[in-house]
């Protein structure tokens, strides 16, 4: 099908199967691979991304679903000033280890955060409970998160 | 889920130092490598550019005309290959299997028993049989469910007393003895006997294994996601048949390792060359989740048996340990994990007769290998519950018990080795007991334990150690580490290692090494990820190694560059590793310094368990660590409250079995690892205590953080329920049969 979209503020129009995984469309069509397969199965998170503001799996998203929506990936918030304050707090506070799952704790923060400027920290657990990582245990990205919110004041 | 308060990174006294220790040597210094992986610009293997595509970025590697790789694999657990029955195959569509390699068709490892690709006798579910290469995933997969494997069922062995009961099962055993057990036993009052078991564990990295394999005149290159370089190279050398100069190995970023990434990937950069030199094309393998589960190596479950010999006033006379390993269907690096299990096997006790037998089995349940701890966590649950048991056994608080047993300095270690180095346990205990209120809540919930209608409470205390390092006299004898400084005509400095960073951060801790030693600021050090091409073997980023042996090396070549910096432009500085004089080892007979010097640790672990459901809830986690000092207080901070969220999963979350072979976990929406809701957050302390012979006193700190959580959950378990816990993983099914049971 033809699939006509918005990729990080800019139209994308491509030929593509209906069925395709978003994540497929944005890494091997697009080179767009901040979104990382850490599963394929809607369960790690490495591969969010937010579809109108909204954070979601991209590997579970066929590519028919995001017609005439807007797909943000960690390419495109990366120039913006919510995304260098939440990067200056993740490695201040010791949050990026591997690195494969950052990209995607990133977005997953930043969509709270939009949501919900100043979260307490029960709130920024549940909100990045979907998104998986095997390196630093949590507690240095929830501190990253709460880091970020408090001085994050009108960046959202 | 609440926080216990901000952790206290950096406390504990300082030492006096040398001339090299500066106040403030741990501060926290941002990760080079961190802002590239944040952002998304790091790229990892899969990430490598896509030749097709708008936005497509160009650079190495050379991947056009770039093919993938999928895995043919056994789905029998033990059988005899009659018969692979290939349909017909379109153009640009290859099969690789084991008539495909050139050289030996085993990969090289302490023992080189696991083929690249099955011949004819396949020994696990998910073993590889056969790669199709060709250029459309969806294509391959096609063909893939089209191939037919006709088997004849052999006879598997599953569970470790299957396996012990075949004569042929034993893939290595090894004994050893301190003092006169048998004497003890003579004298012994009574004799207590226990058992205990824990479970299998994934490593569950967040990038799944991968590598791509080219050729390029005449020579073999390998990209992948891996910890030892060098170790894949070793694999390459054998699997092709090649000269070393033909092989080239180069790491790309990495997301997690935790020792999964320590053997297995020699096996898979082996079948993308021999797919690469098969069909003269770049070709890229990388696993799916799914496969990364089933095909790869675990960590090794165990069983672990005691006899205690005790006079009549409850005093430990001696001791009698059985070490069990389920070895999977190869050996791989089990040999190694069973010596460090047995010389984890007493403790930080001072057992002065002791007999430590050790055995691993083969089975075909899943592959077993190297992970986080490499045998010592089994061992550290096994011992510290036994203790808390002869605690109880003889009416005395655990906590003192085990502080009255503990090992001292100039004490003998279980191989006839000395502690050289002043151990801390009594004032790290006493940290732990303060921050947690051990000494209150034990007495409190002990009291409160069958009364009213809340949760059962516990709070359960470990102590334990790391032996940092290779094995006794390994690092002069099978890797001799090398490191090469390079100062760069624009006044920058090179550092040439094969230490991979896989999370753990060696590229900001060598870098800082480096630079404090040269007194230059971080940004003048240079250290890119290994690529054999360029750099020296400084050994596998293994082991707890890294910051202790290759930063020594850092440091050395460091202040060697800087006393002779004015005399050339560009300057080379290379060295190799050399044995502290003390050490003493004697590899045949397990007699000596197992390891040149230990890391220390307390834990305690305080949970809730629901009367109806019986879910225990951690509550929470505290500890004391003795690592000799910090390179950095945030990378320390990142190992301990990884690696005890880790090993709180491996105690309770993370069960990882198989019925027939076949496992029943083979995702992560089956395989449970912790998510941000199920832990709360580590406090602790740093107790200093530099080594003399690690860069500004370091010693390890990667597995240390995994070996005690276990042992303090369990504990804490055992006390909620008023029962001893003596397996893991620690469930809500286990512990309602253990209520069942025993009520």
């Amino acid at each position: 099908m033809k699939l006509d979209f918005i990729v990080n503020g800019g139209p994308v129009s491509l030929e593509t199967d209906p069925l395709r995984r978003l994540l497929d469309v944005l890494r091997e069509d697009l080179g767009l691979t901040g979104a990382k397969e850490g599963c394929g199965e809607g369960e790690c998170g490495a591969c969010s991304v937010l579809l109108d503001g909204r954070l979601a799996n991209s590997c579970l998203v066929p590519a028919c679903a995001v017609e005439g929506l807007e797909v943000t990936t960690i390419e495109g918030l990366r120039d913006t000033e919510a995304y260098r304050l939440l990067e200056r707090s993740f490695i201040a506070a010791g949050a990026v280890q591997c690195g494969f799952c950052t990209p995607g704790l990133i977005l997953a923060a930043y969509a709270l955060l939009r949501r919900r400027p100043s979260p307490g920290e029960e709130a920024v657990r549940e909100a990045l409970c979907g998104n998986l990582c095997r390196c630093t245990g949590y507690g240095m990205i929830v501190e990253a998160v709460l880091l970020a919110s408090r001085q994050g004041a009108g960046v959202w | 889920m609440r926080l216990r308060g901000r952790p206290q990174a950096g406390g504990g006294e300082k030492a006096p130092g040398g001339e090299e220790r500066t106040a403030g040597t741990g501060a926290p210094l941002p990760r080079p490598d961190a802002a590239d992986k944040a952002s998304g610009r790091a790229l990892f293997l899969a990430d490598l550019p896509p030749l097709e595509g708008p936005l497509a970025r160009t650079g190495l590697p050379p991947l056009e005309g770039l093919l993938h790789a999928l895995t043919l694999r056994s789905t029998r657990p033990k059988a005899r290959m009659l018969e692979v029955r290939i349909p017909p195959l379109p153009p640009e569509t290859w099969i690789v299997d084991h008539r495909d390699v050139p050289g030996r068709n085993r990969v090289k490892m302490t023992c080189d028993d696991q083929p690249f690709f099955a011949e004819e006798v396949v020994r696990y579910v998910g073993e590889p049989i056969l790669l199709l290469v060709g250029p459309d995933r969806g294509e391959l997969r096609r063909i893939l469910e089209a191939i037919e494997v006709r088997y004849e069922n052999l006879d598997p062995a599953f569970s470790l007393e299957e396996a012990e009961a075949r004569a042929d099962s034993c893939l290595v055993s090894y004994q050893l003895t301190r003092g006169d057990p048998a004497a003890a036993f003579r004298r012994a009052a009574a004799v207590v006997e226990e058992e205990y078991r824990t479970g299998a564990q994934e490593h569950a990295y967040l990038e799944p294994q991968g590598f791509i394999g080219l050729t390029e005149g005449g020579r073999i290159t390998v990209y992948g996601s891996m910890q030892c370089p060098y170790f894949v190279k070793s694999a390459l050398v054998e699997g092709l048949g090649w000269a070393p100069e033909r092989v080239r190995v180069v790491q790309t970023v990495t997301g997690g390792g935790f020792g999964g990434k320590e053997d297995y990937p020699s096996l898979l950069a082996g079948q993308v060359a021999f797919a690469a030199l098969k069909t003269g094309r770049p070709v890229r393998l990388v696993l799916d989740r799914g496969e990364d589960i089933r095909a790869t190596t675990k960590r090794h479950p165990s069983r672990i048996r005691f006899r205690t010999a005790l006079d009549g006033r409850q005093e430990i006379l001696g001791m009698e340990i059985e070490i069990l390993l389920d070895g999977g269907a190869y050996s791989g690096l089990s040999p190694v994990v069973l010596q460090r299990s047995m010389f984890s096997a007493t403790g930080v006790y001072a057992i002065p007769n002791a007999r430590v037998e050790g055995k691993v089995l083969a089975t075909n349940n899943l592959p077993t290998g190297a992970f986080r701890g490499f045998g010592a966590p089994q061992a550290f649950f096994a011992i510290e519950s036994h203790m808390h048991s002869l605690a109880l056994r003889a009416g005395r608080e655990p906590l003192e018990f085990k502080l009255a047993h503990r090992v001292k300095r100039g004490e003998a270690t279980i191989t006839g080795g000395t502690f050289r180095q002043e151990v801390k346990l009594a004032e790290m205990a006493a940290a732990v007991e303060e921050m947690s209120g051990y000494r209150r809540k034990t007495r409190e919930y002990e009291e409160a334990r069958g009364r009213g209608s809340g949760p059962w409470r516990g709070i359960g205390i470990s102590l334990f150690s790391h032996g940092c390092g290779f094995t006794g006299s390994g690092e002069r004898d099978l890797i001799k580490g090398r490191v090469t400084l390079r100062k760069l005509r624009d006044g920058r400095v090179e550092i040439l290692a094969a230490s991979a960073d896989m999370g753990q951060g060696p590229q900001a801790a060598l870098r800082k090494i480096a630079a404090r030693t040269l007194g230059f600021g971080l940004e003048r050090v240079l250290f890119d990820n290994p690529d054999t091409d360029r750099v020296p073997d400084s050994g596998p980023t293994v082991a707890s190694r890294t910051a202790m042996i290759v930063g020594r090396l850092v440091q050395q070549a460091a202040k060697e560059l800087k006393a002779s910096w004015d005399t050339a432009p560009e300057l080379e500085v290379s060295r190799s590793y050399e044995q502290p004089g003390f050490v003493r080892w004697d590899q045949q007979a397990f007699k000596g310094d197992a390891y040149p010097a230990f890391a220390w640790g307390v834990n305690a672990v305080e949970v809730e368990v629901d009367p109806l459901t019986f879910e225990p809830k951690v509550r929470g986690v505290w500890g004391a660590y003795d690592i000799g000092e910090a390179i950095d207080e945030k990378i320390i901070q990142g190992q301990i409250e990884g690696g005890v969220a880790q090993a709180l999963g491996w105690a309770s979350l993370e069960v990882l079995e198989a019925r027939e072979g076949r496992l029943l976990q083979a995702n992560l929406t089956d395989y449970i690892i912790p998510t941000s809701m199920d832990f709360p957050r580590i406090q602790f302390r740093l107790f200093s205590n530099p080594y003399e012979y690690g860069p500004f006193g370091a010693k390890g700190a990667g597995e240390l953080p995994f070996v005690g959580a276990a042992p303090a959950l369990a504990a804490a378990v055992s006390q909620a329920l008023g029962r001893p816990v003596r397996r893991l993983p620690i469930t809500p099914e286990a512990l309602m049969e253990l209520a069942a049971d025993e009520a």
